[in-house]
């Protein structure tokens, strides 16, 4: 992987190619996660959103090979990281990527850190996974990172517990964590979504400041379409654990193609305009036993749905533009043999 | 003001909040002394004319929560006075304040925890009937029920099941049939649908402004979420660290907003639609400092932007600084 940037021909950086992890429910195996392919730039931010239960944070476990041993598992697809299969490896090898080259980032900032050690022992203990360093240098890289995601008292907060810091300090510690081996990826499942707005803005800045500093690409997870608006480059619409839309972050909002993507959209109150109603979508996202077998997963929600709609699965498919988006509308979301017919 | 004219302007009111102020006592040493307070509520004035929606916004520990519990005395406020049409509910005890509750119901934030787990939802809605008025029973009250749940959109049969059987966004439709029961004309909506997801928080704030027409309410919309609470209110109010900042209606807030608080907290909203516009974000330092030790002078003295050396010395005053909007900081003395 020495391509040098001007080479066009360069492998993404991260390749998802129809990843289907299934969860184990009664003996039964269902997929959480069903068919996705995308690929990740380097440098670029993807946005995946979507409601809960879209199968958004699955994918972004199955991509680090997290899943509950036992009871989740991927079944068909592959994860390639620079080219590399990342499937099959064993943990000892895994280890070795994740945290250094992938890292993740979680939601809950109050419960991704250990509450009976240090600030200080926790990131050390990062870099002492990944390189060989005294501890006093470890000690020092530590103070740096800190200060390095904007933390004032870092020689001292090093010394702290988790539970002395509030909410968005604790955030900047876990991105501190994760961004200390300088990854060239990271995995930001709704990081600021438990945060208030002034500090998710803050977390947010630090974020793009450190993407760009690092040149790093990030996959990045949430509910809220604001957030996406402001920080991705390129969107993925999930739901009920399929891609059903896929474009670039301008391009989404101005002219979102699918009916769920719409929807979506119009359920948010904007600051800038005042709507008398605001869109609805009828129902849930159908829960992992209750997944139909054919046809597209929103059809029962969809107010656009047609009669064949739950007959006919609609793939994912380009169009001119290279908007990609999967329903039946458009034409070039029809299968094959459905053309032909 | 002569009596009648004095009567007059508090029938307007339906709710006024006179320099509300909510202290926790803070024990501490060897005999459990109390050793300080946390100043949750600091001194808050507002009012809600009849039909209108109030809402309050501000992040987490700013005391929005605090003040929608102290106005049913679901919280005993250490001072100041809240009317209701007229009569201080501060100073109400036994059958008066039981009356008076059932005038004023409130919608919980979580759906999960507010509801009872070991009740059948017909029981969860008809209890506060029950309990205010003991000659309805039987039938009667379980058509009344019934209606009541289709009103706020969920089958009849809901009466017959426990509340695990629903989703979020149904269980949080369950409380809002829990607070209509008794035909109440305010409603305290804390933070209604910050638990949901999208497209279900549309769906309970769609039905949050019909029942609002249909039943005559009048809302305090307590939540943390801007865009919501823009869309829900008719006039909004802005608390910091257990002071209201600013109060004004919603267009001139959001087009004009006054204090720098206001101004940041408004710039750090994401939006959809500004999409591809490079726009000034106000990124704040530092964190809201703690409600133990609040800071001398303007609470926001310590993060603002244009603090200037008399803001930690003295403590604004909500001055009306244009019509309607009132502000609370020195930069419009």
């Amino acid at each position: 992987m020495k391509n040098s940037q001007s080479n066009v021909n360069h492998d993404p950086l991260l390749q998802v190619k129809g990843l289907e992890t299934a969860f184990s429910i009664e003996g039964k195996d269902h997929n959480a996660v069903d068919g996705v392919s995308f690929n990740v730039e380097k440098g670029k931010i993807v946005g995946i959103v979507g409601e809960s239960g879209c199968g958004k944070s699955v994918m972004s476990l199955s991509v680090m090979n997290l899943l509950p041993k036992g009871i989740g598992k991927i079944r068909n697809g592959e994860v390639l990281f620079e080219g590399r299969n990342l499937e099959g490896l064993d943990d000892k090898e895994m280890n070795k990527i994740r945290g250094k080259d992938i890292s993740m980032i979680f939601q809950e900032p109050m419960t991704s850190l250990n509450p009976v050690f240090t600030i200080g022992y926790q990131l050390e203990e990062v870099l002492h996974n990944h390189f060989k360093l005294s501890k006093k240098e470890a000690r020092e890289k530590v103070v740096q990172l800190l200060s390095a995601v904007g933390i004032s008292r870092a020689d001292r907060i090093v010394d702290e517990y988790p539970h002395q810091l509030s909410g968005g300090m604790r955030q900047r510690v876990m991105i501190a964590m994760a961004i200390a081996c300088q990854p060239k990826l990271l995995i930001a499942d709704e990081p600021t979504t438990a945060l208030d707005v002034t500090v998710q803005a803050q977390i947010l800045e630090l974020l793009q400041d450190i993407q760009k500093k690092n040149d790093m690409a990030i996959i990045f997870i949430t509910h809220d379409l604001g957030v996406v608006s402001e920080t991705c480059d390129e969107v993925i619409v999930m739901y009920a654990g399929r891609i059903v839309e896929r474009t670039d972050v301008q391009r989404l909002f101005h002219s979102p193609k699918h009916p769920y993507t719409e929807l979506l959209m119009g359920a948010i109150p904007r600051l800038e305009e005042q709507k008398d109603m605001l869109a609805t979508i009828d129902g849930i996202v159908p829960s992992l036993t209750k997944m139909p077998e054919v046809g597209c997963r929103f059809a029962n929600r969809c107010p656009k749905a047609m009669k064949e709609c739950t007959t006919v699965t609609p793939k994912l498919a380009k169009n001119e533009e290279g908007h990609e988006v999967a329903c039946l509308l458009y034409e070039s979301s029809r299968p094959e043999e459905e053309v032909l017919r | 003001m002569s009596i009648t004219e004095l009567n007059k302007a508090q029938t307007e009111k339906l709710l006024e909040v006179n320099d509300l102020k909510m202290h926790f006592p803070v024990k501490g040493g060897f005999f459990k002394r109390t050793i300080g307070a946390v100043k949750a509520v600091d001194g808050v004035s507002f009012d809600i004319k009849k039909g209108e929606t109030l809402g309050l916004v501000g992040e987490s520990g700013c005391g929005k929560s605090t003040t929608g519990r102290s106005i049913l005395r679901l919280l005993d406020p250490t001072d100041g006075e809240v009317l209701f049409n007229g009569e201080d509910i501060t100073k109400l005890t036994g059958k008066r304040l039981r009356d008076i509750r059932q005038d004023i119901q409130m919608v919980f934030q979580d759906p999960y925890a507010s509801l009872n787990p070991m009740q059948m939802v017909g029981d969860i809605v008809s209890e506060p009937i029950k309990n205010y008025h003991k000659n309805r029973k039987g039938e009667e009250l379980k058509a009344e029920v019934m209606d009541l749940l289709t009103r706020v959109g969920l089958p009849e049969d809901a009466y017959y099941k426990y509340a695990h059987e629903f989703s979020g966004g149904q269980r949080q439709r369950i409380g809002i049939a829990r607070a209509l029961a008794l035909k109440p004309k305010l409603i305290i909506a804390d933070e209604p649908v910050s638990a949901l997801d999208v497209s279900v928080q549309s769906q309970v704030l769609n039905l949050l402004n019909e029942l609002q027409d249909e039943f005559d309410l009048t809302y305090l919309f307590i939540a943390h979420d801007l865009s919501v609470v823009k869309h829900m209110s008719d006039r909004i109010g802005v608390m910091y660290l257990g002071n209201i900042m600013e109060v004004a209606n919603k267009s001139s807030i959001y087009a004009e907003p006054l204090h720098p608080y206001t101004q940041a907290l408004i710039s750090a909203v994401p939006d959809a639609s500004k999409i591809g516009q490079k726009r000034e974000r106000i990124v704040l330092e530092g964190d809201v400092p703690s409600p133990e030790n609040p800071p001398s002078g303007c609470p926001f003295h310590t993060r603002c932007p244009k603090a200037m050396d008399e803001c930690s010395k003295t403590k604004p005053q909500l001055k009306e600084v244009k019509p309607g909007q009132h502000v609370a900081c020195l930069l419009y003395e």
